[in-house]
Formats: structure tokens, sequence, C-alpha cells
């Protein structure tokens, strides 16, 4: 992708929504896509928020692409696209999508303390569904906990993720490994790779 | 070259490309990374300082001694160091000093949002603030430069926003070379502030801002960007990405200083468009300063009735801004028409909170279920500790800044209050301000019961090293404070230092304790669940058949502790299961349970033994 082809599709810029539950690796995925942004030769910014959020809570973060980029915040129904490592926090988020936008989402669950206490109910499965599909026919459910812990790295999911979208965006695998090897300890980069092609071939199966 | 950096990061580089040789600060969502980067620069000292005050006075004493030097810290910090702030704004320096001071806007992680551009005004220094992180690393030069041309401190004022986006910076490799020339000061009239010599210096700083508003005017971070006339905006910080964005054709005033002001620049600016605003975050601070200069901005035609509680001329006061709230409130205020959006999609699902909670295997865990079962009034304190509120625990009363649980616990107690109080408090939030107030209860004979909850790091700000870890921010093996002795040596007689999982012994303890009269400390010692040590130990517990679904063990609030989908057949309540993936295996849920329906650590190892074999 390069920045005509980014304006042609994307007039003004991609907004990334990352969302997810501290630990699942949401800020490495951001990083990883800042960069890619810079090595694909856009203006980038990204936007997160340290402190509290990150035991336990939501963890979300703003990535921009474009020619040039202002605000780092993305505001209600700005997302491009979301890629959601957790099915609830998907939800959370799906308000801020653009009419249509695309949306990953990680079909897995992290049950909040609210809900183990028995204050709230997790929504189930096809309530989600249903009401992502009010905001987009654009959802794409990824297996990223299932294909992480099948590869033998649950901390993965988000690796995965990050190979379903760059399918999906038809960007090169290899500049996107390129740039993931930049942001982990080369101990585990074999995992990553493994972890990437899983998720890079679901979507084109997906899409055949 | 360019590479990507956070706000913050770009801050660190700018120091270390200028030359700055001593960082002290102390650590605070959204500054803390500044100290952490600044600190594996070649050439560079920096230290976590035991709170902002020496902190800053540690920086002061650096840029006395000829170093150029930075102290940050969150913006409450700067409450703290307020003290050196005033009187190193009265005496300068020999060698450039920054101060950073980090808002934080919307408080994502703060008990309030003040302004701090406030304080720069408040103590005569020029406060400059960045718009990203390119301007976050130039204006940091830009301090340093400006704190020697006007021997001055300089505010670098950042906001979370700026703090925490990364986008590209432009750096180089080079270091500037600080001369090694200058002998220690001995100019008491300027550094000994006793009344004499501080009335002399007062006229001379209220004649430095005269002189910095005049450098201002061709200060080159303070720049028009003339597009069409018909609206003129003035503006500062992160504020200037979102007029860029919502207002793309108008003309700006971007201010990289906003104290003190170019007078001239804004006359002239604003007598060159039909109508001018102010865009800014949180307080009229430019907006009232403009005022002041005799600048008539736009007015709404009719008063804006606003959906913000309180507004300023045309933006809202409180929290962070950002387009949508710019758009909307310019669109109220008649000076951009946007479409109104039709109705919002309604999500027709209720969406289980996800507040931040006490983590899986936390060891502050087991003083709060204590607590909560004691039902005493707890004044909390800062720190991952205050999540002690969230239920079910449920045990904070109040929480209002760094050190201060100790001192509200002992004025109810003085108070006569009927309850007897306990004050928790972390250790490095102990070692920032609970001394003084914790000597102030052995000396002024309270009998509130001091929890301090050893987790061995400052935790909540992401694993900082304080006194009581034995290493440096730069790694460096260091003295290892003794808690207990401290507390013995600051009059306390009744100490006690317990396992932090030990449940019955704090119970037991407490108890006991509240029986007795006079002030008591109890330090739970244990390490934050989260270092990398303590991972190593990780081994999730299991739920045995023994277990009726009592709900006892949820009452702990451990997120690894699930209702399952199993019923349990006499009770039709559903019985607990543990999720193996979050729990550490601290044994609080077994020790609570009162059927033994969770297996403990060795016996989770037997079973396993077993089960192989």
């Amino acid at each position: 992708m390069d920045i005509k082809q980014l304006n042609n599709n994307y007039p003004g810029g991609i907004n990334f929504l990352l969302t997810g539950v501290g630990g699942q690796g949401t800020i490495l995925a951001s990083n990883v896509l800042a960069d890619l942004g810079m090595a694909l030769g856009f203006d980038v910014k990204k936007a997160e928020i340290h402190g509290m959020s990150q035991r336990g809570g939501n963890v979300i973060s703003y990535i921009r692409w474009g020619e040039h980029v202002y605000s780092p915040i993305i505001t209600s129904g700005e997302a491009d696209i979301i890629l959601a490592f957790e099915k609830l926090e998907a939800l959370r988020s799906i308000e801020q999508i653009r009419p249509d936008g695309m949306i990953l989402i990680n079909d897995y669950a992290i049950v909040p303390v609210t809900v183990s206490a028995g204050l709230s109910e997790y929504p189930d499965n096809e309530n989600i569904q249903e009401s992502i599909e009010k905001f987009t026919s654009n959802a794409y459910w990824v297996k990223g906990q299932d294909i992480a812990e099948e590869i033998g790295y649950p901390k993965a999911s988000n690796v995965v993720l990050l190979g379903a979208l760059t399918a999906l965006l038809a960007i090169g695998p290899k500049d996107v490994l390129r740039v993931i090897a930049t942001r982990i300890p080369q101990k585990y980069y074999s995992y990553n790779e493994k972890a990437f092609d899983a998720g890079y071939k679901s979507m084109l199966k997906k899409s055949d | 070259m360019k590479r990507i950096l956070s706000g913050n990061e770009a801050v660190a580089r700018g120091a270390w490309e200028a030359g700055c040789s001593v960082a002290s600060g102390y650590p605070g969502t959204p500054s803390t990374e500044i100290m952490e980067t600044f600190a594996r620069y070649p050439n560079a000292y920096a230290e976590w300082a035991t709170n902002e005050k020496v902190g800053l006075d540690v920086a002061i004493g650096a840029a006395y001694a000829g170093k150029r030097a930075i102290s940050t810290m969150k913006h409450v910090g700067l409450n703290v160091a307020a003290d050196a702030l005033f009187y190193v704004a009265m005496t300068g320096v020999e060698a450039g000093l920054v101060i950073v001071s980090a808002d934080d806007p919307s408080m994502h992680s703060s008990q309030n949002e003040q302004d701090n551009r406030q304080f720069a005004k408040f103590s005569r220094i020029p406060c400059l603030d960045p718009a990203d992180s390119q301007e976050a690393r130039d204006f940091t030069i830009a301090a340093f430069d400006l704190s020697e041309q006007f021997d001055t401190p300089v505010m670098l004022r950042m906001t979370t926003r700026i703090c925490h986006t990364s986008s590209p910076v432009e750096v180089t490799e080079q270091q500037q070379q600080i001369p090694e020339k200058r002998k220690y000061p001995r100019n008491p009239a300027k550094y000994v502030m006793i009344p004499a010599n501080a009335r002399r210096r007062h006229p001379v700083i209220e004649e430095r801002v005269s002189e910095l508003s005049r450098f201002a005017e061709n200060f080159p971070y303070n720049r028009i960007e003339y597009r069409s006339k018909s609206l003129g905006i003035i503006t500062g910080g992160v504020a200037y990405q979102y007029a860029r964005e919502v207002f793309p054709d108008a003309s700006i005033l971007k201010l990289g200083m906003v104290y003190p002001l170019p007078v001239e620049m804004i006359g002239t600016f604003s007598g060159s468009v039909d109508k001018v605003i102010v865009l800014e975050e949180l307080d009229p601070f430019i907006e009232d300063q403009v005022r002041l200069i005799g600048i008539e901005l736009y007015k709404p035609a009719k008063p804006i009735n606003s959906d913000f509680a309180h507004t300023k001329s045309i933006f809202p006061i409180t929290g962070e801004l950002n387009s949508a709230i710019v758009r909307h409130a310019a669109h109220r205020a008649g000076l951009i028409n946007v479409d109104i959006k039709q109705e919002p999609i309604n999500l027709n699902v209720s969406l289980p909170a996800r507040p931040p909670t006490l983590c899986p295997g936390c060891p502050h865990r087991s003083s709060f279920y204590v607590l909560s079962k004691l039902k005493v009034p707890v004044n909390g304190d800062i720190g991952c500790y205050t999540l002690g509120v969230a239920p079910p625990l449920s045990t904070i009363d109040t929480c209002g800044c760094m050190g201060a649980s100790i001192g509200v616990a002992h004025g109810a107690a003085v108070a006569g209050d009927q309850e007897r109080h306990v004050a928790v408090i972390g250790d490095s939030t102990f070692f920032h301000t609970g001394i003084p107030a914790l000597i102030n209860v052995a000396y002024n004979r309270s009998n509130v019961i001091t929890i301090i909850m050893d987790n061995r790091v400052t935790g909540m700000t992401g694993h900082q090293q304080n006194p009581g870890t034995g290493f440096t921010l730069q790694n460096q093996a260091t003295v290892e404070l003794d808690i207990e002795k401290l507390v013995l040596a600051c009059g306390i007689e009744k100490v006690l230092t317990v396992e932090a999982f030990q449940v019955d012994i704090i119970e037991k303890t407490l108890k006991q304790w509240m029986k007795e009269d006079g002030p008591a400390v109890l330090i739970t010692r244990e390490e934050c669940a989260l270092l990398p040590s303590a991972r190593k130990r990780y081994l999730p517990l299991q739920v045995t058949d023994q277990c009726n679904g009592c709900t006892v063990c949820f009452r702990i609030g451990c997120p690894a502790i699930l209702k399952s989908k199993e019923l349990d057949p006499k009770y039709q309540r559903p019985l607990a299961v543990i999720d193996q993936e979050l729990c550490t295996g601290c044994e609080i849920c077994a020790q609570v349970c009162p059927r033994d329906a969770i297996l403990f650590r060795n016996q989770v190892i037997a079973l396993r033994k077993s089960e192989v074999g």
C-alpha cells in the first residue's frame, strides 16, 4: 500500500481502533501498526492511555495513517478498522466504527469481575453478532486465541489478528513481519511468525 | 533521522540532546516514561527521588552547580514540589533547569485535572506547551536555552495526550556540550532567600516576565499561519491539532509559549481576521490573558445553552477535548455548520463494566478482605491499593492525594470518631509523604492503625524502583530501606511484619489491636504478582467436588475465580471454578473457603504427581 492507494481507498487516511483487555498485547499490536504506517511512508499518530486501565481493565489505542495526521484521537463514527482482541470489548467499541467499517473480532471472552461477582451478565455470541451487524456488515471473526494455543504460544492472539488484518488490507506480509521482528525479543519470533501466518491464512481462506 | 517517539520519549530525547546530565523525579502517570527513557542515555544521571519536592530540589541543586537538569512529575506532583518551584523562580539558576509538569485532562489516572499552566503564571516562569512529539523534543531543547538566557526555570507543560501519543520525530545524534568551567556559586544575594535578599529579587523576576513577553514576539515557536481571514484561532498545546482538524481553513496563531504571551503578535493577528476565538483545553488560561490585553473575542449571537456543565466562552472547561467536542461546541457557537447526525443506533445490550481491579494474585487482596469483614472505616492512599474501593471488597472510604491516608485517619481519631480508623498506604507512597504523617501519629498519640502494604515496588505506575527495593532507577544496587526499623524509629512501638497472603494472621492481629489502645503499624510484605520473579511462582489452583457454591470465595474479588455453569445439586447455586490462565496460586481463596474445596499449592502439586504416576 502506498499513499496513493491509501488516499483512494481511505480518503483522509485510515483510523484504526485497537481494543482489548490489559495483558492481551493491545499495545504491542498498536506499536506494530504505527511502525508499519511509517515504514509505508505515511504520517502516523498512535495514542493510548496507560495507567489504571492496564490492570485487568479495557485497553484502547488509536492509530491513524494519513498524508498528514492532526488529532491523535478518533471519535465516534470515525474508526475505519477496529481490531478487537476480546468479544465484549468489540461490542463496547462498536459505536466508534464508521458506517460499514471493518471490524476483526477475536472469538475469545475474558469474563470481567463484575460478571463473576454476579453483578452483570456476559452477552452471548448471538447477541454480540446481532449488535455488531447493526453497525457494519463488514465483521470478521477470528479464532485468534484457539490458533495461538494450537501454536503453543497462547499470548500471540494479537499477532494472529495482525496476520488476518494484513490479508484483508492487502499489505505485504513480509513488510509486517519485518516490523514485528523489531518489536519483540528474538527468542519469541518464530512463535509470532507462526501466529501471524496462521492468522493471515485464515483470512485468505475466508475470502476465497 | 526520523523515528516514532511518544511525547515522553521525545522529552527525554530533547533533554539528552540539550546536554542535560541530571534528572530527578517521582513516577506519576502520565509522566513516568520520561525518566525511564532518559535513564538509558549515556552520560546521563537519572534518579527516582522519594517525592517530587525532593526531585525538584535535586534538579535545582544540579542547575546551581552548573549542570543542565530536568525534573519530571505529574500535575499533582507539582503541588508537592510547589515550595521548591517558588524559591527557584526567585533565585534563578546557573545552568538550564526544566520542570516537566504532565497534566491529565479527563483524569485518566488522577484525582483532579488542575491546569498547571496556572503554576507558571503564579510563579512567574515561562511555560512551553507542545502539540506533538516533535515539539516535545524541540521545546525541551528550547526550554534549556530559555532557562539560561533569562536566568529562570522553565516549565514544559505536557498533557496525557501528548505524553502518550507517538508520532515521527526528527532527531540528531549530537549532544550539546555544556562547558565544565563553573565553580559553585558563592552568591548569597541571589541564592539565599532571606527576606532582605528576596525583596530585592522580586522586582527582578517581575521584570524578567516583561522581558520574556517581549522575547515571545519573535520566539520561533509562536507562529501565525494565515489562511482564510474570516476566522482566527489562538491556540496552544494539543488543542492546535483539533483546531486544524475542525477548522482546516481558519487562520491560526499557534502559541508554543503560553506564558508570558506576545502582546503585539496577538494584537496584530486579532486585527487581521474578522473574528477571533481561543481554543484551549481546561482553564481559560490564554483566553483570560487575551481578554486582559483588550482583545475582543467572538461572542456567539445567542448565549450558549451548552451541553457542557461549565464552559469558557465557547469550549468546555472540564475534560479533555477531541475533534468531536470541538466541532460540536463550534456548531453551538455558530462558527460552523455540522449536519445533525441521524439517530444513533441503539445497542440494546447491557455491557458488563470492566473496572480496573486488583490483579489475580495481588498481595493487597488479603488485607482488604479482612478489612471488609471488620467493617472499619479505611482511609486510603494513592496506588494500586486504591482499587480496594471496588466491589466486592468495597473497603476504601477516603482517598485524596499521596500520603493523605495516615493524616486523615489521625484527624478522625483526634476528632473523637467512635470507630477505629485504619490507614492503608503502599511502600513507595509511605516513603513519599507517609513518613511525616506517621511521625505525627506517634508524636500526637492517636490510635490509628496503619497498614503499610509493601509490595516491594512502585506498582501502579508500572514497576519503578524505590528506596525499599535495593536498586536505583539506573539499576545500581543500593541500600534496602528497612520499613519496620523506620516505623520503630518514628516512635511507633507496636509494629508487626507479616507475609501478605496470611489471611488468618492479618485478621487475628487487626482484631487484637482493635481491642487495644494506641497507634500500631502492620506491614504486609509480598512482591507484586506482576514482577518477573513472582511470575515464576505461578501455580494455578483447583476447585474440588467439595464446592457447594457458598460464594465466600467470590467475595475476595479475584478475577481468576469464576462462577461455573454447573449448579450445586442441593442448593442450585453456581459452583466456583478457577481460570487456569489467570490464577497465580496465591491461596487467598483456598484460605477463606469454609469447605476446603480449593486445593492449596502443595495439594495441587501432589495431585498432579499422582495423576502422572
